[in-house]
């Protein structure tokens, strides 16, 4: 059980109320989890990445356990402490209000 | 008796007023989507309980949502806006070329037909039309035949901002894009010519018979009349008797032919509302006066309505799809400001009072005039 944790505007969109939990067989990698995010909520469809290219968008940041997986590849496999579901993988809108 | 329901958009949400015909007591329910950058919501002609509304972000990306009732229940509908093909490039700010990149929905046009069909135009600049309630999206991409690759974004991005659907004719649709100009199909959006001959930008388009390039900032017509058309360029308004063949310009009076929106009476197809701004440096009223002008002559005889609006220390602006007009007699006319002001007049310009002050900046106003 991957515990997932979106941003505020996400959250509304989505109508989801607190952390998301999500089934994900091995291996669970951030390509895996946004798979199955975005299945589970297809109104998160083209706003954590892009419909086309699968790109992050430019102010969404990826962190679990304290380290920024954002520029990591899709297929990079999430630390242990959040495959067995102690620590949540974040989704996070970057500072970028300026 | 009649009411009006007033579709604003701002920079971070979306408000909904209502009124009876008199337009003298207004309810307000919102922010919806508060946060997001609304840019334009509009409600489908034959099914006015039918609005669609482009919800947008910097962070998150492009929303379409829908709602049936009028605005009390919203669902989310389709986003994916992909080119059609090699979507190829356009001419960037340094005079090199870019990629077509898609950015945000400004303005959704349902059709006045069916209330499944509604059209899109976005940044970068391209045309999309959904059959199916906004559920998914195709674009029409021979617009982007009409010498796109000398299409070069304004200031504000290279934006589709203006679809005009002749009521009269299903296959005749019109748009503008910042800074490309006018464009025309006679074959509901398959093949596309541009509508920009007597446009003049001698600073930006030094030959005068540039046929792409120019920064129109809106259009509109009567619906009686399909083939005259008004607009407000980046400078001098506009109007044209042929369909878009060819363009006068129609300033006269005006203290500044600088402005964004334009708006054609409900009733009376000659006569026409803009808002000069300064100039293109500076965005706001000439001399502080929120003035609305007003020509009763089709152009050239402009007069200022000022009761009711501040006439010193004003500074803000009016945006291009920021004013709309009802249906009722006598017109009303609405408009939207950057500093969060929605003003109403019920009495086709004549007065006018502040309807709802404090809002974030107004994107969008759109009127519905309903049973």
């Amino acid at each position: 059980m991957i515990r997932v944790v979106l941003p505020y505007h996400l959250r509304t969109l989505a109508g989801i109320d607190g952390e998301l939990r999500l089934e994900i067989p091995s291996p669970i990698t951030l390509r895996a989890v946004l798979d199955a995010l975005e299945a589970q909520n297809p109104v998160l469809r083209g706003t954590i990445r892009d419909h086309v290219t699968l790109q992050r968008r430019p102010f969404i940041r990826f962190y679990a356990c304290k380290e920024d997986l954002s520029n990591d590849p899709p297929e990079t496999q999430l630390p242990g402490a959040v495959i067995s579901g102690i620590e949540p993988f974040f989704i996070v809108g970057a500072m970028a209000g300026g | 008796m009649s009411k009006i329901r007033l579709l604003i958009g701002t920079k971070k949400g979306a408000f909904i007023l209502t009124s009876d015909g008199k337009r003298d007591q207004w309810d307000i329910t919102g922010p919806h989507f508060g946060g997001w950058e609304m840019y334009h919501l509009k409600g489908s002609p034959v099914h006015p309980e039918r609005l669609y509304a482009s919800q947008t972000s910097g962070w998150f990306g492009q929303v379409i949502q829908r709602s049936d009732d009028g605005g009390k229940n919203w669902e989310t509908v389709g986003n994916e806006f992909r080119y059609h093909g090699t979507p190829g490039t356009h001419k960037w700010y340094d005079g090199t070329q870019h990629p077509w990149e898609f950015k945000r929905v400004w303005h959704l046009e349902p059709s006045p037909a069916d209330p499944d069909i509604v059209f899109a135009g976005v940044e970068d600049a391209g045309l999309f039309k959904s059959t199916d309630a906004g559920v998914t999206w195709n674009e029409l991409p021979g617009l982007r035949g009409v010498k796109s690759d000398l299409w070069q974004p304004g200031a504000g991005g290279m934006g589709l901002h203006t679809i005009v659907l002749d009521p009269l004719d299903p296959q005749r649709i019109f748009v503008a894009i910042s800074a490309a100009g006018v464009f025309r199909s006679d074959d509901a959006g398959i093949t596309w010519k541009s509508a920009n001959r007597g446009l003049k930008s001698p600073f930006e388009l030094p030959d005068p018979d540039a046929e792409v390039g120019h920064c129109v900032h809106r259009i509109d017509m009567h619906p009686s009349r399909p083939d005259v058309l008004f607009m407000q360029k980046h400078w001098d308004v506009m109007r044209s008797d042929n369909g878009g063949e060819s363009w006068t310009e129609v300033s006269g009076n005006l203290p500044s032919d600088f402005g964004f929106p334009i708006q054609v009476h409900a009733s009376e197809p000659e006569t026409i509302y803009v808002v000069p701004i300064k100039s293109d440096s500076e965005h706001f009223p000439p001399e502080g006066k929120l003035r609305v002008y007003r020509s009763r002559t089709g152009g050239n005889d402009w007069e200022p309505l000022t009761r009711g609006l501040p006439q010193k220390d004003c500074y803000v602006n009016v945006l291009r799809d920021a004013m709309s007009a009802d249906k009722l007699d006598p017109c009303g006319v609405y408009f939207g400001t950057t500093g969060g002001q929605v003003y109403a007049s019920a009495d086709n310009g004549d007065t006018w009072a502040a309807i709802v002050r404090d809002l974030p900046a107004v994107l969008s106003v759109e009127a519905q005039t309903l049973p």
